[in-house]
Formats: structure tokens, sequence, C-alpha cells
């Protein structure tokens, strides 16, 4: 029933289990996989984790909003902030530009828990005669803590990130534009690749690949469809002996449908987004919380590295929401209540992040 | 042994019946699956039954061009079966395609140039085994669609190799077992590639996901098409099975529809 749950659980259960790994910003999942945070903390939730290391994430793109931009910013912000070396492809012709977009962490929420911590050990205090038992635990979820706070930030999309994070040497640009072939784009990934061998179980660093729109018009590879989808294959290997996550994002629309299920078949998670048409008066009665929608995610695909058990979710649509104009938030959608049918509402037990449900059900 | 656990697939694939000699020799096994159903779960059923104790004598060659050989020593081991002793044995060869490219525009007229020097090895390997082998191995090949995108798009250097293949199971009594994406092929006007090899096929396995959508008690349905299917009678037809499936970590659970408690 709720495999889900029982699979986030088990898995949290490892965390404390096995000895965190020395880097930040990466942590121990089921199979002896290790998983990367994709910079929101709700789609870490709903993908278990987050993504897998040496895994090929795609995101499929919706030609009528540029939401698939802002996974991809929060993806390579929480690279960059946790020292990752940055690999970005785009077919914008200065794509170091994009940099000065990226989301900066917000510290109110560290603040904030940091307060919270003082007062638990205040309380503990209370309850010396206990204190050996508890200080050991304690030490426990403080470093679980702290790791999870190093493993996945909140970004606020309105600050910008300091610029000391992207101006090192840790980040390449790459510009698909006019380029003749995939042939540059592709010797540039794989000599950042050899930068991160995989041996077992020692991580020294890891990086982040993100291509932009890969078969955008502007890149004129439109005749190329084999030539991209090689392209897809040898990143793939070669993400698979390398401790690394890449994101593809492409306009699906783009792709003939038979071409388009095979770049689908490449991904390890395949992700779409989808804009919410304004003032659609019926969705807008049907889903609460419609107004503040920017989006949709949908959740296709979710990675399958050294296991054969498909992950099956409670949903698989989610909304898109900024809290507070600020942070990216993603929500089950909840069915408000229709008058006349009892208890249809569905999907409002899937719970990834807390939602108030306007249609207050009276008992 | 008689009595060891059966299951649908197994029955559907007549695996029941008869242990020697091995019931899919000299057949072709087509799986197919689809984005939202992963079929990859056949596939280590599939080995992990070829290369169980009750039949010593199978070997497996098996074409990699999806995952690398850890993956699935991963998961062969929850299922009881242990790749890397079985490679020592000599049982099991693991052929890393990963990172395969048919340099057929470089070579110019030699066409088929991966797959030519990978057949040769293919078949080398099977003239190697031992003589009591020679007529039980079996090759995997577990992603059909990914050799199309090695060989560049042009599908008949990939259905030439088939059919090369193809002869080895008449010839040798091996049997070859693949992977393929269904629904890449279902937009195509004329899916020339799909039709052909599912011309050579004896036994059909579809993996779909459930009609009426995910389920966690159901990943999805398998239907089995088994042409000339001999029962134990002896008369043969067309066998076509359908059950719903749910993977597990160290088994698959297969079910009749409704039938789960």
């Amino acid at each position: 029933m709720a495999a889900t749950k029982t699979r986030i659980s088990s898995f949290s259960r490892n965390i404390s289990a096995v000895s965190a790994p020395q880097l930040p910003g990466i942590k121990c999942g089921p199979n002896g996989t290790f998983f990367v945070s994709s910079g929101i903390p709700d789609l870490d939730k709903i993908l278990g984790g987050g993504f897998p290391l040496g895994s090929l994430v795609m995101i499929m793109e919706d030609a009528e909003a540029p939401h698939h931009m802002l996974l991809l910013r929060n993806f390579m912000s929480q690279g960059l902030v946790q020292n990752q070396p940055l690999l970005y492809a785009s077919p914008a012709k200065d794509p170091r530009g994009f940099l000065g977009t990226l989301p900066c962490p917000s510290s109110s929420k560290d603040d904030k828990s940091r307060n919270h911590d003082t007062e638990q050990e205040k309380g503990l205090r209370i309850a010396w005669q206990y204190k050996k038992y508890f200080s050991e635990n304690q030490k426990n979820i403080d470093d679980h803590k702290d790791s999870n706070q190093e493993f996945c930030n909140d970004f606020d999309l309105r600050k910008p990130l300091e610029k000391h994070f992207y101006s090192g040497q840790r980040v390449d640009c790459v510009s698909i534009k006019d380029s003749p072939n995939l042939a540059t784009l592709h010797d540039r990934c794989a000599t950042f690749l050899a930068q991160f061998p995989r041996n077992d179980g020692s991580f020294s660093c890891m990086g982040r690949i993100a291509i932009q729109s890969l078969c955008a018009p502007q890149c004129e590879l439109s005749k190329m469809d084999w030539d991209m989808l090689s392209f897809i294959r040898s990143l793939k290997s070669m993400l698979r002996s390398a401790n690394a996550v890449a994101i593809i994002t492409f306009p699906s629309s783009l792709l003939s449908p038979s071409f388009c299920k095979r770049w689908q078949h490449m991904a390890d998670v395949l992700l779409s987004v989808k804009a919410i048409p304004d003032e659609d008066k019926e969705l807008g009665k049907l889903l609460t919380g419609y107004q503040d929608m920017v989006g949709f995610l949908n959740v296709h695909k979710i990675a399958r590295i050294n296991t054969q058990v498909p992950m099956i979710l409670e949903a698989t649509t989610f909304s898109i929401k900024l809290h507070k104009r600020r942070f990216l938030v993603l929500e089950c959608l909840n069915q408000a209540p229709i008058d006349g049918s009892s208890g249809t509402s569905y999907g409002t037990s899937g719970g990834c992040s807390g939602s108030s449900r306007s249609g207050a059900l009276d008992f | 042994m008689e009595n060891r656990s059966l299951n649908l697939l197994d029955e559907a694939l007549g695996l029941d019946y008869q242990t020697d000699p091995w019931p899919l020799r000299g057949k072709v096994v087509l799986i197919e699956d689809c984005v939202e159903t992963s079929g990859c779960f056949v596939l280590h059923q599939l080995l992990k039954r070829t290369l169980s104790s009750q039949s010593p004598n199978n070997t497996v060659i098996f074409l990699a061009f999806s995952h690398p050989l850890s993956h699935y020593d991963r998961i062969l081991r929850k299922l009881g079966c242990n790749l890397v002793a079985q490679r020592e044995n000599g049982r099991f060869f693991f052929f890393d395609m990963l990172k395969l490219l048919c340099p057929d525009e470089k070579e110019g007229k030699t066409g088929k140039g991966g797959f030519t020097a990978l057949y040769w090895k293919i078949q080398n390997t099977i003239c190697a085994l031992p003589e009591n082998n020679k007529n039980h191995a079996t090759i995997m090949i577990d992603d059909m669609s990914l050799m199309e995108v090695a060989a560049h798009g042009s599908s008949d250097h990939v259905l030439n190799f088939m059919h090369y293949c193809h002869t080895l199971t008449s010839e040798l009594g091996c049997s070859l077992i693949t992977l393929n994406h269904e629904d890449i092929y279902t937009s195509m006007e004329r899916p020339t590639f799909m039709l052909q090899t599912k011309y050579l096929v004896d036994v059909l396995i579809k993996a779909e996901p459930l009609a009426t959508g995910l389920a966690a008690d159901v990943h999805g349905q398998l239907t089995v098409l088994n042409r000339d299917f001999c029962n134990v009678k002896g008369s043969s037809k067309n066998k076509i099975s359908n059950f719903h499936f749910k993977v597990k970590e160290n088994s698959v659970e297969y079910f009749y529809p409704g039938t789960r408690t």
C-alpha cells in the first residue's frame, strides 16, 4: 500500500546505520547507490532521496513556459554551494551569463534550526541523570541534521547567488549554438567526467553536468537525431563510471514521437514540466490552491540502479508553487471535495509538504 | 527438485515440464516493454533460470548495452545467483557493450564493422565451450534499441546481426533472448525493424502498465505468446497467457488478475 512511505523510512534508517560519506552533499541510498540533491528538498523527498550518483536525469520541457529552468537553476546552485565542479551547456550565445540568475541559499532557515537545537539542549540539561544516554543519540541527531542541511539547501529565488561561488575555475560553460556537431560537447563532457573516476567507497570529488535544451532549434542539430542519441548514450555510459550526475532538458515536442520515446528510454530519472493555462476556471474549481501554482511537475521514471524493483509513487503529478514568492515547493495535487459526494478527495494523503486544504470536511 | 516453486511465467514458457532438454533451446525470445513499465526483470528471471543448478550445461553470453556488470551482479545476487562465480566457472560471459560504437562510416564498405567483430566473438566463445555445453548456449541482449543507436540508426546492420545469431539457434541449438522497447516503434509508419525481429521470434513476452493506472500492489501485466508450445500430450499450438506481476528484490510475484488477497 504505502510503498513510498515504507521505502522512505527504510531509507532514513540507512543513513543512521551507514556512516555518512566524507563529502558533503552525498548521502547513502539503498543498493549501494549514493544520492545527490536536486536542490529542491521536496523533489529529493519524492525521488526517495535525490538523484542517484552516476545517473542521467532528463526533463521534458514545456514549449510554453520555462519551468525546466527552475529545476536546472536549483540543481546548479546546489552543486556550486557545495563546491562541486559544474559543466553547463546551453544553446545561448553566452552561457556564463546564465550563472548570474542562479538562486542563493536562504539563511533564515539555518538560523531557525540552530536556535531549535540550543533549545533542545536546554531541555536535556534538566534531565541530567539521563544525559549520558542521550549524549550519543543527540550527537547522532546533530550529525544527521547537519548533513541534511548541507545535503540540500532551500534556495531563495529572488536573491542571486554570490559571485565567488561561480567565478572560480570550477565552472565550465559550453555554448552549443552553431556548433557543427556534438563532438566538442562530447569531448568537454569526457574531460570533465575524467576528473571524477569512481573508486568504490571513496569520494574525493563529484561533479554536475547541466545541459539545457539539447535539441533546441538554434543548435541546428535537428537533422542529427542519431548523433544526439549516441551522444546521450555515450554520456550515460561515462556517467556510470564516474561520480557525477547529469541533467539534460529537452523540448520533447520538437522530436518525432519515436525519437522522443528513445530519449525517454535513455533517462534514469525522467521528469516533465507543464505550464498552467491562465484562468482555467474549471481547473481552478477542481484544485485547491490553484492561484498559487506556477506549473505542474510529472515524475515519469525513477532511477533503478542496482535494483529491479520499481518505485511506485502515490501520485506522479505535483504542483510547482513558489512559497512566499521565494522558495520552490512541490505539492501533491489536492482536489477540492465535490458537493454531494463524500470521501472522494483523492491524493490528499501523499504528504510531500504540508498544504492546507481549503475545502474543509465537516464531521 | 520437481516441486520447486513454479510461477506463472515459467508455466507460460513451458519451463515446468522438463529441464532436459532445456525448453527454450533453439528458440528466440523477445521481451517488449515501454517507458512506464520496464521489462528488465524478465531478463533477470530468465538469466537466473538459465544459470540455475538444474541445468548445469547451460551457458549464457550476455551483451550489455544499457547497464554495467555491477548492476546485474547486484540484482542477480539478490535473486540467488552469483554472476561473478558463474563467470569464473565459464558459464557466464559478459560482454560490456556500453561504449561500443559501430564505425561503419569510417570503414566504408566493410559495413557491419563492430557487429561483425561482435558476432565472431560470440561464435568463437561458443566454439570454445566444452562439448557438453556447446548446444546449450544462450545469447542475451539487454537492449536492442541501443544497438540501433550504436549502429547509428542503420537498423539493417542490427537485423543482419540478429539473422546471424538466428542461424546459431538453428544450427547449434542456442537460444536468443532479447529486450526491446515497443513504444519506440508504435508511432512509426512502417516499423521494419520491429516486424522483422518479431518474425524470428518464438516466444514474445510483453510487459505493459495496468490500464487502470499505477498501483503499489500490481506493477504491471505480462502477456506471453508462445508459438509452437508443446504440452504434455505432445500437441502443439499457440498459447497466450496473461497475468499480473509484482517485482520484488528477491523474486517476482505473478498472479492472475483479481486473485490477490
